[in-house]
């Protein structure tokens, strides 16, 4: 499941990945150059800001359910990028300086995530060198000049938190820009989900960048570890979370198993309709929660089929009578129910043998899934291409076309004609 | 109203008259009432949102904000509005407001008198940055004591009764109550504390209070991801007994069994003095140890009639099903080895692979006593239950043959000191059908 989560990268580099990587190395060479040609400016701040993003990043935690990996190197490298004042003394580092001491900090911290072989460390260097950048050419040029210097306290702190804001959607932007050049999943979902996940610790990391720059100029440095426990917590909090999502998703997973190992169902059907199912939500633009919903949902398809006292011929519901689909479908929305689950995976469940017209989009989608999944499993070389045919001359009453449409293109792009892959 | 003893009613008029107390002097120190208000409004404010969002914990941050900012009785004075008004789902609610506001009153009052006495206002007003530290650190632990000593109080005094913070239930001694109290707040309220001693210092900047509200943010936000974790590990919970419901649409003779096996391998766990999270792992793997039923055809665990040998083979397969299907489960750990192995006997006559003695996984020894004693003690449709001493009888007579003796033994202890209160939710008295008097694949059978 999580393999085919993560991203896919294609032999042909786009155009937009090439460009974000070029721009994010030509800033960052030009602000080395710039720096080692003019020298450091207030070498203590420069080190302390440094250790700091360093500490955030060697924290930092990937995998495919974490919005903000390194919170606290993020908060940190913001507040630098605005840091005006040490207590009460202007500051004077510019531009260049702020990406050069960020990206160093931040290829320090990565050294030992390099080490261990993990994640897609470009993609995250240059949104990191140019959101930092980006905020450090808005910010240090015109304070450096003194506009802000007749700005009342109050004002300017509100300015910080719209600069911050602004370039926290700069970021979102590229990042859903960056994740749809190198997976083809639409942008606009990708975006959406980013954007949403702005609300939550993306919200944290703007106001505590704000606050540690504010903090920093009224207190000096002793902010800063004052100031970064409550993110660590915050962060620690997120991590738990992350845990608790990854083994409610395994118990899913086994409750699914239980018709396989019951006979019920051949083994690992559940787990390929539910990865086939968020490839074909994603290409139809589904959110992310919609996405969680669709996925349990296909993972507990068969459930209902616990309550049969003689297991269907290799599980194989697409072929039984509707009325007797659907009495398994209310079972299996039954025991759903009682699972705690989301009660929209319930609905999914109970509502996968309706008729395609009055069913959710997630319905359709593990209805078409499934009976392709059924119809290619064991069907040969040729399998998968008869049973996309079939689910074709079936759309006009069982299975949604634009479903099935969905779900062809998904099977070209990623090559799944075999199912023995999932 | 009617549990609440007329010695916890005194405790908590006490405690209200002393926060009175503290509010006293107000007429006569120089408060500045706007930020009293202010201050106050954002408590009362977040109190609300954490009650409708059904947050876990107080939001300290502000209340200890006003702790530095002002001068004591107005520190106090913030508290008030908030814990006064907030809402409170148990009752008495009346009387546990009053606690809740003469508790927080009497904290924050004496958090403030610290800090204040160690010159922590004016090391925040000149920001002098690791000299202020020190009051604030002082004042923290100070009103950390001062509500976990409240607290105990009210545990040493009347162990159950309403304002309890929490559910508990039995005597505690009184000193240990105190000082897990103590322990168990200090570093939520020194993280707190940090953020408070951040909003006060950037109350009195130049910037003022729009960036002392902007500290608030990461901690909402940090407090909301918490609240979805409980929420979801509450999710979480509920799926895992689904796997176990799962297993009583195919058999309901046993319906509750499961629940019941759980609660005794945590009585035992706790009797041997197991760590909590140990017995949480136990508790679950109760819960779970037939879960590989699901994997037995139902017309086999439902047939009316003697099981042939082949079909006694089939059923005997449930603890290696059970296993597969927990097997991915990582959190489960050492319950998924009591899952495999709960039909071993110590005499090597178990399945699935006759382990003895030590081989068998501790886990999987604790299920087995408990797992036998529930099917001795409940109802099934072909014999009546038997009483719990006889059922005990029977356990001590078969220790060292067939179960552990330590478990056995550690089982008595608990039931004679807690006695054996089943929770019956799921036990419903169906209409018995006729089952024949070969054991059925539980634990039973000897």
């Amino acid at each position: 499941m999580s393999a085919r989560c993560a991203p896919k990268t294609s032999c042909r580099v786009p155009p937009i990945l090439t460009l974000v990587h070029t721009s994010a190395a030509l800033l960052a060479t030009g602000s080395l150059a710039f720096v080692l040609w003019t020298g450091l400016e207030e070498r203590g701040t420069a080190l302390t800001f440094g250790v700091l993003i360093a500490v955030g990043e060697l924290n930092r935690r990937s995998g495919p359910h974490v919005r903000e990996a390194a919170p606290l190197g993020a908060a940190g490298a913001l507040s630098y990028a605005l840091l005006g004042e040490s207590a009460g003394a202007p500051t004077h580092h510019g531009a260049a300086q702020v990406v050069t001491v960020v990206l160093a900090a931040s290829l320090v911290g990565s050294v030992p995530h390099v080490g261990r072989g993990q994640g897609p460390l470009a993609d995250q260097l240059a949104r990191r060198v140019l959101t930092v950048g980006f905020a450090a050419v808005c910010f240090q040029p015109l304070y450096n000049q003194g506009t802000f210097a007749q700005w009342g306290g109050p004002a300017y702190a509100l300015l910080l938190l719209a600069l911050l804001s602004l370039t926290a959607l700069c970021d979102a932007v590229l990042a859903a820009a960056l994740a749809h050049s190198r997976t083809r999943w639409p942008f606009g979902p990708l975006l959406r989900d980013e954007l949403r996940a702005l609300l939550g610790i993306g919200s944290a990391v703007v106001a505590t960048g704000a606050v540690m720059a504010l903090a920093v100029a009224v207190a000096g440095l002793w902010a800063l570890p004052v100031f970064s426990v409550p993110l660590l917590l915050t962060q620690l909090s997120v991590r738990r979370y992350a845990a608790v999502r990854c083994t409610y998703r395994q118990t899913i997973a086994s409750l699914a198993r239980a018709t396989e190992i019951a006979g019920y169902t051949p083994a690992g059907h559940a787990h390929r309709v539910a990865a086939l199912s968020r490839e074909v939500g994603r290409d139809l633009g589904l959110s992310r929660p919609e996405l969680t919903v669709l996925e349990y949902a296909a993972l507990m398809h068969d459930i209902g089929q616990l309550s049969l006292v003689d297991p269907v011929p290799a599980g194989a519901t697409a072929s039984l009578p509707l009325a007797e689909q659907r009495r398994i479908a209310l079972l299996g929305g039954a025991v759903v129910r009682q699972t705690g689950v989301d009660a929209a995976v319930a609905v999914v469940v109970e509502r996968q043998a309706d008729p395609c017209r009055e069913q959710p989009l997630a319905a359709r989608i593990v209805r078409a899934v499934n009976a392709y999944e059924e119809k290619a499993r064991d069907a040969g070389p040729g399998g998968p291409l008869t049973a996309l045919e079939e689910l074709r001359l079936g759309t006009a009453g069982d299975y949604a076309p634009e479903v099935v449409e969905a779900l062809a293109r998904v099977l070209s792009r990623d090559c799944l004609t075999s199912p023995a892959t999932g | 109203m009617e549990a609440v003893p007329a010695r916890a009613r005194a405790y908590v008029a006490c405690v209200a008259v002393a926060a009175l107390l503290c509010l006293l002097p107000l007429p006569a120190v120089r408060t500045p009432w706007w930020e009293v208000a202010l201050l106050a409004a954002l408590s009362a404010g977040c109190e609300q949102a954490a009650a409708h969002r059904r947050f876990a914990g107080t939001f300290y941050p502000v209340l200890l904000a006003g702790a530095f900012l002002l001068p004591p009785p107005a520190a106090a004075l913030v508290a008030l509005p908030g814990a006064l008004l907030s809402p409170v789902e148990q009752r008495p609610r009346g009387l546990r407001r009053v606690w809740r506001a003469a508790q927080l009153t009497v904290g924050v009052w004496a958090a403030a008198r610290v800090h204040g006495a160690m010159g922590g206002r004016d090391t925040v007003l000149a920001s002098d940055f690791p000299y202020a530290l020190v009051p604030a650190v002082v004042a923290v632990l100070v009103f950390c004591l001062v509500l976990s000593l409240l607290d105990g109080g009210i545990l040493a005094l009347a162990v159950g009764a309403p304002p309890t913070p929490f559910g508990q239930w039995g005597r505690i001694p009184v000193r240990r109550a105190w000082r897990g109290l103590f322990l168990r707040s200090l570093a939520p309220v020194a993280v707190h504390g940090l953020a408070g001693l951040m909003m006060a210092v950037l109350w009195r900047s130049p910037y003022g209070p729009v960036a002392a509200l902007l500290v608030l943010l990461p901690m909402c936000v940090s407090w909301w991801v918490f609240a979805q974790y409980h929420r979801e590990r509450a999710a979480h919970q509920a799926t895992i007994r689904a796997l176990v419901q799962a297993v009583d649409i195919k058999d309901e003779y046993t319906r509750g069994h499961s629940e019941r096996v759980g609660q005794a391998s945590m009585m035992i766990a706790r009797e041997l003095g197991m760590d909590d999270d140990r017995i949480e792992v136990l508790r679950f793997a109760g819960i779970l140890h037939d879960v590989g039923k699901l994997g037995v055809p139902t017309r086999l665990l439902r047939k009316d009639g003697p099981l042939t040998p082949q079909e006694r083979r089939i059923i005997e397969l449930h603890p290696e099903y059970g296993h597969e299907m927990v097997r991915g489960i990582s959190f489960l750990g050492e319950a998924r080895a009591a899952v495999l192995h709960h039909h071993e006997r110590l005499d090597g006559s178990g399945y699935p692979y006759g382990l003895t003695g030590g081989q068998i996984p501790e886990s999987a020894r604790v299920v087995a006593v408990a797992d036998a004693f529930d099917a001795m003690t409940s109802t099934r449709s072909y014999r009546r239950a038997r009483p719990v001493c006889a059922a005990l009888e029977e356990l001590e007579r078969c220790a060292g043959s067939q179960f552990d003796p330590r478990m056995v033994t550690a089982l008595v202890h608990a039931l004679s000191r807690h006695g054996w209160h089943p929770a019956v939710t799921a036990d419903e008295p169906g209409v018995p059908r006729p089952r024949p008097a070969v054991p059925g694949p539980t634990g039973a059978r000897r």
